[in-house]
């Protein structure tokens, strides 16, 4: 059967999925068919090899660590509500959103949680501290092999020196959120839907 | 006993005699006496007419249901889910890194650890929506079309609507299907009879070529429109065009005649390609040819410069895709320096999706929706003639070319291999990316030294 999107994901499910992501019903329809056009093996979940197949992906330097950033720890397949609760974190923050009642817990896609999920890019071993090995293998990752050992080496000394406040040459989340206090987070980590 | 059942056999005797001839007359006027001469009826616009009115029908009976149990349309979008600035590494990653600091540019550091924030907001975008996946499926249409296949809200048929889906399966499977099965099935052994048997003088098979041809094309319905014929490819030539089934060829060549490069298959396809051979210079290869590139270019610039032989039909983008796009051309039929004819291809989806996705659907079952659609309805353009310009290489000639035939057809003209549909993109473009950005880092250290 051609029919892909709606007769698979229940209403129920959009709705949850609503609450707990922001997303509009149209967006998650979409995102589902998606989703379900990228799963090639039919399971209604998603493997490593099937985000690898994404050819703009597998030449992104750091197409690996996104793709980590959707497998909870130790899994190795993801299913549609993970998929879309990692997408969450790229939502725009609306206007009326930062107003919210403050008792109520933080939306996925916050400033502070799009920071969290490029710190975890960077946080290879998930021990909520960036370790100079750690910061060198992610600038390998993005330099491939065009900058010498000692030259990366010195730009991560350099990097941990400015930002490491409690002298334990790491960083840390919150040493990570000062030193990135200007940048223009909620517009350079996200991505706007058309509809 | 027997005198209960001797009226009613005759009967069905008499019904069985009358319902065969009428079909064999239908089968003789409407389709194989108009192929011979290559008239046309007219009958077939006005099929079209009347399916495209039914077709709205539906989806606004789709549209209102969906209304009345106040849910929300699945509407699919030809175009992006998401916004996609063209902007470059070098340009967005500076952009970051100015809103972060007050500090001058000058004295800018190498690396900022916002930097990431360009490759993670790129890499999201791509599995958001990227363009090349969706070329290797069918196109989404805005209306439905009355078949599954292209149906993505299901829960929202009224009954009236099931019961057309219905009308139509039946006339579909029952009527339409036989209808073309026969003569596409009458064609092939008679290709093959003529051919295999007869060594008959290049006009004559030409003739016999294109009067085959134009069956198969009546047997599927195929309603085509054939712009700027004053460009058809001449002899000596390279016929290029976009590629989105088999189908293809049938429709090329019911319009001229080509000679056909390609893979010698085994079983009855071996056959016909060896048949065909007799009849008109084929360009056939055993598969351990294939590799051999330089074998491959000498012998069609041997063909090329004979310029009593048919022109080449050629697909260069190597594989099926959903035409929605143009894919990269393969150089190897850029380099040999001929005039190149392009021809552009579009099919209309809204009768019946023409591309072959080889790895969901084997040819049978390709076929078997193909002749199972309401039509296939496409427009062929004939562009006027390419040659290599000096100073210009294969590559340059190729996507010139490509570029062409997107604007034509209305396709989008993508850089990507088609060969991606199958293989893993090369580590090249990856290190291209590692490189722009390493260049920003050590770049600015450079500029440092010399100040």
């Amino acid at each position: 059967m051609g029919s892909r999107a709606s007769t698979l994901l229940r209403e129920e499910e959009i709705e949850e999925i609503k609450k707990e992501t922001g997303f509009s019903h149209s967006q998650i329809t979409r995102l589902y068919s998606r989703f379900t056009s990228l799963d090639k093996g039919e399971n209604g979940t998603l493997s490593r090899e099937d985000f690898q197949r994404i050819p703009e992906l597998a030449i992104n330097p750091l197409g690996d660590r996104i793709i980590n950033a959707f497998f909870p720890e130790g899994e190795d397949q993801v299913n549609f509500r993970g998929f879309m609760r990692t997408l969450a974190h790229f939502r725009p923050i609306e206007d009326n959103e930062k107003n919210k009642n403050p008792t109520a817990s933080e939306p996925l896609n916050s400033r502070s949680n799009k920071l969290l999920f490029a710190f975890r890019l960077y946080d290879l071993d998930r021990d909520d501290k960036i370790s100079r090995d750690e910061l060198l293998q992610v600038l390998r990752m993005m330099v491939g092999v065009n900058i010498s050992d000692e030259q990366l080496g010195s730009i991560a000394d350099r990097t941990i020196q400015e930002a490491d406040t409690n002298g334990d040459s790491c960083i840390s989340f919150q040493e990570f959120i000062k030193v990135l206090e200007k940048v223009d987070v909620e517009q350079k980590m996200s991505i706007r839907f058309l509809h | 006993m027997e005198l209960f059942f001797n009226p009613f056999d005759n009967l069905l005797c008499i019904l069985l005699g009358i319902s065969f001839t009428v079909w064999f007359t239908l089968l003789l006027v409407f389709i194989i006496v108009p192929a011979i001469f290559g008239v046309s009826f007219g009958i077939r616009r006005l099929y079209m007419k009347t399916l495209l009115k039914i077709f709205e029908w539906a989806t606004l009976r789709i549209e209102r249901g969906a209304k009345e149990k106040n849910h929300h349309l699945y509407k699919p979008y030809s175009n992006a889910i998401i916004a996609r600035e063209p902007t470059s590494l070098e340009e967005e990653i500076k952009e970051i890194r100015r809103s972060g600091s007050n500090k001058d540019l000058d004295s800018a550091s190498e690396f900022e650890m916002s930097d990431i924030f360009y490759f993670a907001r790129r890499g999201v975008e791509s599995i958001m929506d990227d363009e090349v996946t969706k070329r290797f499926s069918a196109e989404e249409l805005e209306s439905w079309n009355l078949l599954t296949r292209s149906n993505n809200n299901f829960t929202y048929i009224s009954l009236r609507l099931t019961v057309l889906w219905g009308l139509g399966l039946l006339i579909r499977y029952g009527f339409l299907l036989p209808l073309r099965y026969e003569p596409s099935d009458l064609t092939e052994t008679a290709c093959c009879c003529i051919c295999f048997h007869y060594r008959m003088k290049n006009f004559l098979s030409e003739k016999v070529h294109l009067m085959c041809y134009r069956i198969c094309v009546r047997a599927l319905t195929a309603i085509i429109t054939y712009h700027d014929s004053e460009n058809k490819p001449k002899n000596g030539g390279i016929c290029v065009a976009n590629h989105t089934s088999p189908i293809d060829v049938i429709i090329l060549a019911s319009d001229g005649c080509y000679a056909m490069v390609g893979q010698i298959h085994g079983g009855l396809m071996g056959v016909i390609q060896r048949s065909m051979v007799k009849a008109c210079p084929h360009v056939w290869f055993e598969r351990s040819e294939v590799k051999d590139r330089h074998l491959v270019a000498k012998r069609l610039s041997d063909h090329v410069q004979d310029k009593s032989k048919l022109p080449i039909l050629i697909f260069p983008e190597g594989t099926c895709i959903n035409n929605t796009s143009v894919m990269m051309f393969k150089k190897g039929s850029f380099e040999i320096g001929a005039t190149v004819y392009p021809v552009a291809i579009k099919y209309d989806p809204r009768f019946g999706d023409a591309f072959w996705n080889s790895s969901k659907f084997g040819m049978v079952s390709y076929l078997l929706r193909m002749m199972s659609s309401w039509a296939i309805v496409c427009s062929v353009w004939y562009l006027p003639p390419m040659s290599r310009e000096e100073g210009e290489d294969a590559v340059q000639f190729a996507n010139r070319v490509k570029a062409a035939i997107a604007r034509q057809g209305g396709l989008v003209d993508l850089l990507w291999d088609g060969g991606l549909k199958r293989e893993k993109v090369k580590d090249t473009f990856k290190e291209e990316q590692q490189k722009l950005y390493s260049k920003m880092l050590v770049g600015t250290q450079e500029d440092r030294s010399r100040s």
